[in-house]
């Protein structure tokens, strides 16, 4: 009697060379100057930090490049309590940061603070890697800390949660 | 059934290797070029899909970031195919037909610059007996051809001739990418990539997007001197294993094409996409294509074959061709699957 | 657009690799096949016509009917269309140039894709036979056939 095979192993191993294009290079070579680069929408005047190839909600090409402020406002996070990264011990915080003159939160790390104490609408500032390891990746910002700062208003962040 | 035509058509320059733009950048001008010429307000638009692959952009999900171009606020009706952008035209046409809006972008995009595509295309074959072999996608085409010789009609010459006359076409077409070299015997002195299929056989690696905009009725007389009506469209499969199937025909491409009534009133232009030459020889006698009939004026993908998108660029071509006044009636081919598994054929007129 | 110039010169790129370690689940007829490879048996599945599909598929590819006549089939067979493969790519059965062919294998309706070591080109042809080469260690899926071999002529 022929066994009956239940299952297979089909791995498959695809390589690629990746650009991400235009807009997000401009970005990710401000990153690796230590500056946080967006870009505006010619419609809207919303101003997209990362830089985008178009605006998602116009559908226009992106145009003015503005650098933003390297300070902003959590408008929500989490605790993480389950280990992903064996690099960072939890529980840890993941935040949405409203950067000054910026329309679109970004996502990053929260540090130097206890988890428990970290709140929407808390003021926090990047903290950089030391000039000599900066590189066009999100890992040059190490993470984000308190500035210390009186906690922004709802009103001022409402729009961007 | 409603009358809805093609009103606009946008395409980029196929090339070998967009290594600026990403995606998004590269469908932002197409979209936005269609929009522009179809004279509807992107705001108006009542229906949008796309067709990609996520393993060519090695990007799972990447149609969502595609969104960006469109412009997804307020929010829109959309929709995607993981199929090439002319099934997209084929949902956004039943979509039509529901009747409550009268308009709709269709695009695509296929970039394969970044990975191996003749490799991955193995993906797409059956995962447990055929795959884990990774026969490529030139190998799997090359076994049709040499089955179509074996018939005894068609020889390597006449393959030549396909791809000479579609380099030749090609160079008024500014967006065709292969246009060199169209001499036959020239052609036929090339090695074997695998054999029987030259070099000149198949088609280039390219990377591209393309738009069109579909509109009903009314919307399509306002907004176009001559809409490129849609009279019928169909598309049909075979089985997946090529070994059951006979390679030397294509039955789904020949139902297709009765079904969208190709042979109901002659056709003076014909986009087929073949992306092997020999591919051109089996549709030609499966949509029962006359001898004075323009075949692939554009070059076909024998000198343009963006992934996902060249077959919407073969009715893109075609509809561009009769809103031009250089046409009245055309048939416009586009097929997915190794060795034309599946067909599909929409037959357009200028004709109200 | 401001520095677009400037920015366009430093555009990026970076590998990118995207693994996937799936395992599928096979069903009761392909399962049957590859318990077949297993055993170095080779099995096909027959139609209500009485033709035989080899590998197996689970439905009938024009009506759709569920099939469940599993039978053994040869381990040789008819080469019904073929192509040269003077480089082969990553991955491929062989790393030596190589054919892959569509083979009806003896008892069979319908052919099978694999590769065939032929040593050159000008020992293939259409209506040849060629006679499975197994693995030493089987394991239960398709790599284990090798590839085909031409026959020895009679």
């Amino acid at each position: 009697m022929t066994e009956r095979i239940v299952g297979i192993k089909t791995p498959i191993k695809l390589e690629y060379t990746y650009t991400p294009g235009l807009a997000s290079s401009r970005y990710l070579n401000g990153v690796a100057r230590g500056k946080l680069i967006g870009q505006r929408c010619p419609e809207c005047s919303k101003v997209y930090v990362p830089a985008r190839g178009c605006c998602p909600a116009c559908g226009v090409t992106l145009g003015e490049e503005v650098e933003v402020a390297q300070s902003g406002t959590i408008t929500t996070f989490c605790v993480v309590n389950l280990p992903f990264y064996q690099a960072i011990k939890p529980p840890y915080v993941c935040a949405s940061i409203l950067l000054d003159g910026a329309d679109m939160a970004l996502f990053h790390l929260i540090q130097e603070v206890p988890a428990e104490e970290v709140r929407m609408g808390m003021r926090v500032e990047a903290v950089w890697v030391e000039p000599g390891e900066l590189g066009p990746t999100m890992e040059s910002i190490r993470y984000f800390r308190p500035t210390g700062e009186p906690d922004a208003d709802y009103d001022s962040y409402k729009e961007h949660l | 059934m409603r009358d809805v035509a093609v009103v606009s058509f946008a395409q980029m320059p196929s090339v070998r290797r967009e290594a600026q733009r990403n995606e998004v950048e590269m469908i932002g001008p197409v979209v936005q070029s269609a929009i522009e010429r179809s004279g509807i307000g992107r705001k108006e638009i009542g229906f949008t899909v796309s067709g990609s692959s996520d393993y060519l952009a090695g990007q799972p999900f990447s149609f969502v970031m595609a969104l960006d171009a469109v412009g997804a606020w307020p929010p829109i009706r959309e929709s995607h195919v993981e199929m090439d952008g002319a099934w997209a035209l084929y949902e956004a046409w039943v979509r039509l037909q529901h009747g409550d809006i009268n308009s709709a972008l269709v695009y695509a995009f296929g970039k394969s610059s970044p990975g191996s595509v003749r490799d991955l295309m193995a993906l797409q074959l059956d995962p447990y007996c055929v795959a884990p072999l990774w026969p490529d996608a030139i190998s799997l085409a090359a076994l049709q051809a040499r089955a179509l010789l074996d018939r005894g009609d068609y020889s390597e010459r006449d393959f030549a001739e396909v791809a000479s006359r579609g380099r030749a076409a090609a160079r008024d077409n500014p967006n065709s990418q292969v246009t060199g070299g169209a001499d036959i015997d020239a052609l036929l002195g090339e090695p074997y990539v695998a054999s029987p299929l030259r070099r000149h056989a198949c088609p280039p690696i390219s990377d591209g997007a393309a738009a069109v905009v579909l509109a009903a009725e009314d919307t399509a007389r306002r907004v176009c001197e001559r809409p490129a009506w849609i009279r019928g469209i169909d598309h049909r499969i075979e089985p997946a294993a090529l070994g059951v199937r006979d390679l030397t025909s294509s039955p789904s491409a020949e139902l297709a094409a009765a079904n969208a009534g190709v042979a109901d009133g002659g056709v003076d232009v014909a986009e087929l996409h073949a992306p092997f030459a020999h591919q051109e020889l089996i549709l030609r006698d499966a949509l029962g294509l006359a001898d004075g009939v323009a075949i692939n004026p554009s070059g076909g993908a024998l000198t343009a074959n963006p992934l996902m998108v060249a077959g919407l660029i073969r009715i893109g071509e075609a509809a561009q061709r009769l809103i031009d006044g250089d046409a009245t009636r055309a048939a416009a081919h586009a097929t997915s699957g190794p060795c034309l598994q599946q067909n599909l054929v929409c037959v357009m007129e200028t004709k109200q | 657009m401001p520095n677009s110039s400037d920015s366009e010169a430093g555009v990026l790129s970076a590998p990118h690799v995207l693994e996937y370690p799936y395992t599928r689940s096979v069903g009761p007829i392909i399962g049957h096949f590859l318990g077949g490879l297993l055993e170095r048996k080779l099995f096909g599945i027959r139609r209500p016509d009485g033709s035989v599909l080899v590998p197996p598929a689970e439905y009938d590819p024009d009506t759709g009917e569920a099939l469940t006549d599993l039978i053994e089939v040869g381990q040789a067979g008819v080469v019904t269309t073929w192509t040269w493969i003077a480089e082969p790519r990553p991955n491929q059965p062989l790393a030596r140039p190589f054919a892959w062919a569509l083979i009806q294998l003896d008892g069979a309706d319908s052919a099978l894709l694999h590769a065939v070591d032929a040593g050159d080109e000008a020992n293939m042809h259409t209506g040849m036979r060629v006679r499975v080469r197994w693995r030493d260690e089987t394991a239960g899926e398709i790599g284990d056939i090798v590839c085909f071999e031409p026959e020895a002529a009679p």
